[in-house]
């Protein structure tokens, strides 16, 4: 009786030892580390570069604790904070451009646990300091930038084969073309139909012929999610200029982004680059308004409204430029873009690059419109400014300038953004949290207090209660409080502060299932049993509660994660892990330690679980 | 040591009358207070800016205000957070809706620390929050959506370990207990965030947790006291689970202790919610869950009949 088989009592040391594995590496510190990594895929980390800023550390007399390089990144460990931001500085200056010059903290616990994939939990936030931003992808600028891309399209459909339209325009997010004569209008279904399969036609016959096209549901379901995917891609690479260590940037719902960037001590530039939503977009000048040559060319359109088919917008000198409605290219065709001086006259410009279409379509442009003006416009969240509008001198393609940056800074920036990339849609940031390092710090210290404060008060009383097997509970609770750490780190669940509190409370719920057994046991004694019997009995008549109770927890735990977000996700995950490890460690492993005390005797007389006989004193 | 030492079995149920009688004022009462004056929600759930500053010392709230006031701003309050050095400052949400609303945020606490600084150069941002009122709303509607959840799939497990009376006398007991939480926030004027939230709920399950225990043992007694009636069985159980009742809730409450203790200003209402919950849980899951069930008609048959049928269909 009370006796485990051996093979229990491997599961049990195995269980131990994976946890005390894994849960060791959140005691060692983190060490400040500089992480130097490629921008881009065809910038390689190798050792070349290893030695090059080896040495250029060495010359400015700093000298790293040690170099670490993996296929991605080479990280310099330091002794503190302050080696750390020199070094950067340094380093930022040595490593040129292709290469993202990030603070970090990296665990230092011994490579072997790394190896093993033992890594320590990973602080949310509030715990480590850091800007979290939720950003709203606006979906209806999606669909309008789709309908104008179907409009160009149908239009030169319609184009190549010849087919006579009366009209052809938008409306909403429908496409209207008119027809006057009704062969025309069959040629145009044909040939619609065969070319564009993503929209539905539909003739209408009335005062005028028409066809009225919208695009397919489905078509607008992939494209939003298309234009979802650019975005987060394109965040992705504003947040490596920002030189963040391991930033997350990742879709939350249909329509949202969240970005996290640990560590960010000036959430000012971050929002900044995050939140500009700039792109290049580059038009024909519509000439045909325009009165001279200068670049006061339109002036008189100053207080009037932009007349058919152009649009309006104003330089960086507040001048009216008017543009033809249609779109050369568009920042989704940038392949590079870098900040340089202008030989000729000592001007900020930006260097461009074009994809091969890009090029193909301004090679093609610039010889149709030698002599014309062309306009470079950046397009930010609901402002257009026109950055330059030069008269075409000769054609060209896939290389080019713009100038008309007022100082380097303005150029940097502006190549930051365009290099970016497009996004697809526009995005508000509707959520933004600011954590400062120091406050992170706090709240991990305030955590580890409560956790540890309400531990040793439980363990107090525990003992005193119930002596030998409050003992044995407070270590299946302190197991408990093992595995789930462990676990926490195996899974690489984000640790928030209310995550913290989970885990306090979790361990303050799971005693339950311990008092449940030791009051058992008790009352098994009290009612005549032999201590062996109670012990069996005990634990066997508790067993059916435990699960009860802990399987309706588990049912609001799960709830949470499933409707939670943010703190309170943190708090569940927490919460459902503590729960499968408590009862774990409840039953298995304090039966294990129990077994291990008192199984192996014949003949016990009593067992220490405090007082079990009062009742008969009371009888007698 | 030992502090239950309970010789009889006490009759839980002869007051049961008197307890529900409390426990349906305590209710009123709770339910007339969110109704009066409603539940103070923090920024999470109604969008808006949180500030959180450090000052080098002893900050005085009223000139922040002042400095605040300078700057044009009117809706917002400033109040001190955890230690006397640390300061909240809660900006009301512009009523512009979408981006504009949320440039025009970012302005308010741009100017905001510039005034403080201005006023008192060692004013530290520690920490800003901006929510967009989407976002809250949405927030709004998953705890309540969870809320639904969470009772739902207790029911469900419930009536089919137990029987369907028990599991609406434990659903009815632990939303009484949620419900009153509700009242003491309504009725003090606590702040209702995300944490506070993810503790009614915690609370919702570990509530369950002590009616079920309960009930197990009800279940058991309903079989080995073959004689005993409906109260005298409920009574029987109770006493048999109240010490285990108390020293699980006295230790949880330990942990909580710790919290309220040693979490600092943002897990306060978080242990607050909680230590009213254990409080009302204790209470409820005894003295209101089980009148509940007799009243509701639970009887030694929805347990023992499936095992009677079998011996008597087996008599010839």
């Amino acid at each position: 009786m009370n006796r485990y088989p051996l093979w229990k009592y491997l599961v049990i040391a195995l269980a131990l030892v994976v946890g005390v594995i894994y849960a060791v590496p959140n005691l060692f510190g983190e060490v400040p580390v500089v992480q130097v990594s490629s921008s881009r895929t065809t910038i390689k980390i190798d050792e070349t570069l290893q030695a090059r800023l080896e040495g250029d550390l060495k010359a400015a007399n700093i000298t790293p604790q040690r170099v670490e390089r993996e296929d991605a990144a080479l990280r310099f460990f330091f002794a503190d904070t302050d080696v750390q931001l020199k070094a950067r500085e340094v380093l930022v200056a040595k490593a040129g451009t292709g290469y993202i010059v990030a603070l970090n903290l990296v665990s230092s616990s011994p490579k072997w646990l790394h190896a093993l994939g033992a890594n320590p939990m990973y602080l949310g936030l509030d715990l480590r300091g850091g800007v979290h931003f939720l950003l709203q992808v606006d979906m209806k600028s999606a669909v309008n930038k789709s309908v104008e891309r179907y409009l160009a399209d149908s239009r030169n459909a319609l184009r190549d084969k010849k087919i006579y339209y009366s009209g052809l325009g938008r409306e909403g997010e429908r496409i209207v073309i008119r027809f006057r004569e009704a062969d025309q209008r069959a040629a145009a279904m044909k040939q619609l139909a065969d070319q564009m399969p993503d929209l539905t036609l539909r003739e209408v016959e009335g005062e005028e012929s028409q066809i009225v096209a919208t695009i397919k549901p489905e078509v607008v379901k992939r494209e939003q999610e298309l234009a979802l995917q650019q975005n987060i891609q394109t965040l992705r690479n504003r947040v490596n200029e920002l030189g963040v260590a391991e930033p997350i940037v990742q879709q939350q719902g249909v329509d949202r982004i969240s970005v996290q960037l640990a560590g960010v001590q000036d959430p000012g530039r971050a929002k900044e680059i995050l939140g500009r939503t700039a792109t290049l977009e580059v038009r024909n000048v519509a000439e045909e308004y325009a009165a001279g040559s200068g670049q006061d060319a339109f002036f008189q359109f100053k207080d009037q409204p932009a007349p058919f088919n152009t649009e309006k917008y104003l330089d960086q000198e507040g001048r009216p430029v008017l543009v033809k409605k249609s779109l050369v290219i568009s920042g989704d065709r940038i392949r590079d873009a870098q900040p340089g001086f202008d030989q000729k006259n000592g001007g900020a410009v930006v260097s461009m690059n074009l994809d091969d279409t890009g090029g193909r379509i301004m090679r093609q442009n610039t010889r149709e419109n030698v002599k014309k003006r062309m306009a470079m416009m950046l397009v930010e969240k609901n402002s257009t400014t026109v950055l330059t509008w030069p008269v075409i001198q000769e054609e060209f393609g896939a290389r080019f300038q713009i100038s008309g940056m007022p100082d380097a800074t303005e150029a940097k920036n502006l190549a930051l953004l365009l290099r970016a990339g497009a996004l697809a849609a526009s995005m508000d940031i509707i959520e933004e949290r600011t954590v400062g390092p120091s406050l992170g710090a706090e709240n991990i210290q305030k955590g580890y207090r409560a956790v540890m404060g309400g531990f040793l008060l439980i363990a107090a009383f525990m003992i005193l209660y119930y002596m030998l097997f409050g003992l044995v509970s407070v270590l299946a609770l302190g197991a408990n409080l093992l595995f789930l750490v462990a676990i926490l780190s195996m899974m690489q669940v984000t640790l928030t502060l209310p995550g913290i509190a989970a885990i306090a409370l979790t361990l303050g719920m799971a005693i339950d299932a311990n008092v449940l057994i030791n009051e058992r046991v008790r009352e098994e004694v009290r009612s005549g049993m032999t201590p062996q019997m109670a012990i069996q009995a005990g634990y066997e008549r508790a067993f059916g509660t435990i699960l009860d109770s802990n399987v309706t927890t588990l049912i609001a735990g799960l709830a949470l994660l499933a409707f939670g977000s943010g703190p309170i996700k943190g708090f569940a995950v927490v919460h459902c892990l503590g729960i499968l490890t408590s009862i774990f460690s409840a039953v298995v492993v304090s039966r294990g330690i129990v077994n291990l005390i008192y199984g192996g005797r014949k003949k016990i007389g009593k067992i220490s679980i405090g007082n079990t006989t009062w009742e008969k004193k009371a009888g007698a | 040591m030992e502090f239950f030492k309970i010789r009889g079995t006490i009759p839980f149920m002869r007051h049961a009358l008197v307890f529900n009688v409390i426990s349906l004022i305590t209710f009123v009462l709770a339910v007339g207070f969110l109704i009066a004056k409603g539940l103070h929600f923090s920024i999470e759930f109604t969008g808006g800016t949180v500030m959180e500053v450090n000052y080098a010392k002893e900050a005085s709230p009223d000139r922040i205000r002042e400095a605040i006031q300078k700057t044009g701003l009117t809706d917002f309050t400033v109040q001190t957070f955890g230690t006397p050095r640390d300061v909240l400052i809660r900006l009301q949400l512009k009523q512009a809706e979408g981006q504009s609303q949320n440039v025009e945020m970012q302005k308010q606490s741009d100017t905001v620390m510039k005034a403080l600084k201005a006023e008192d150069p060692s004013a530290q941002l520690k920490r800003v929050e901006f929510v967009g009122g989407q976002v809250g709303k949405e927030l709004a509607a998953d705890g309540g959506l969870a809320l639904l959840f969470v009772c739902i799939g207790i029911v469900i497990y419930l009536a089919f370990r137990f029987e369907w009376r028990f599991a609406v006398a434990t659903i009815l007991a632990n939303l009484h207990d949620v419900v009153i939480i509700l009242g003491f926030f309504a009725a003090f004027g606590w702040e209702f965030s995300l944490p506070v939230l993810a503790a009614v709920l915690a609370i919702l399950g570990y509530s369950v947790n002590e009616s079920v225990v309960v009930f197990d043992r009800v279940r058991e007694n309903f079989k080995k006291l073959r004689k005993a009636s409906v109260p005298e069985v409920m009574d029987a159980s109770i006493t048999g689970t109240i010490s285990r009742t108390i020293i699980t809730h006295g230790c949880t409450q330990m942990m909580v202790l710790s919290i309220l203790i040693f979490g600092g200003a943002t897990l306060h209402y978080f242990a607050l919610a909680l230590t009213i919950g254990i409080c009302f849980g204790i209470y409820s899951s005894v003295l209101v869950a089980c009148p509940l069930a007799m009243y509701l008609g639970a009887s030694r048959e929805d347990f023992v009949k499936p095992e009677k049928k079998a011996a008597t269909a087996e008599m010839p």
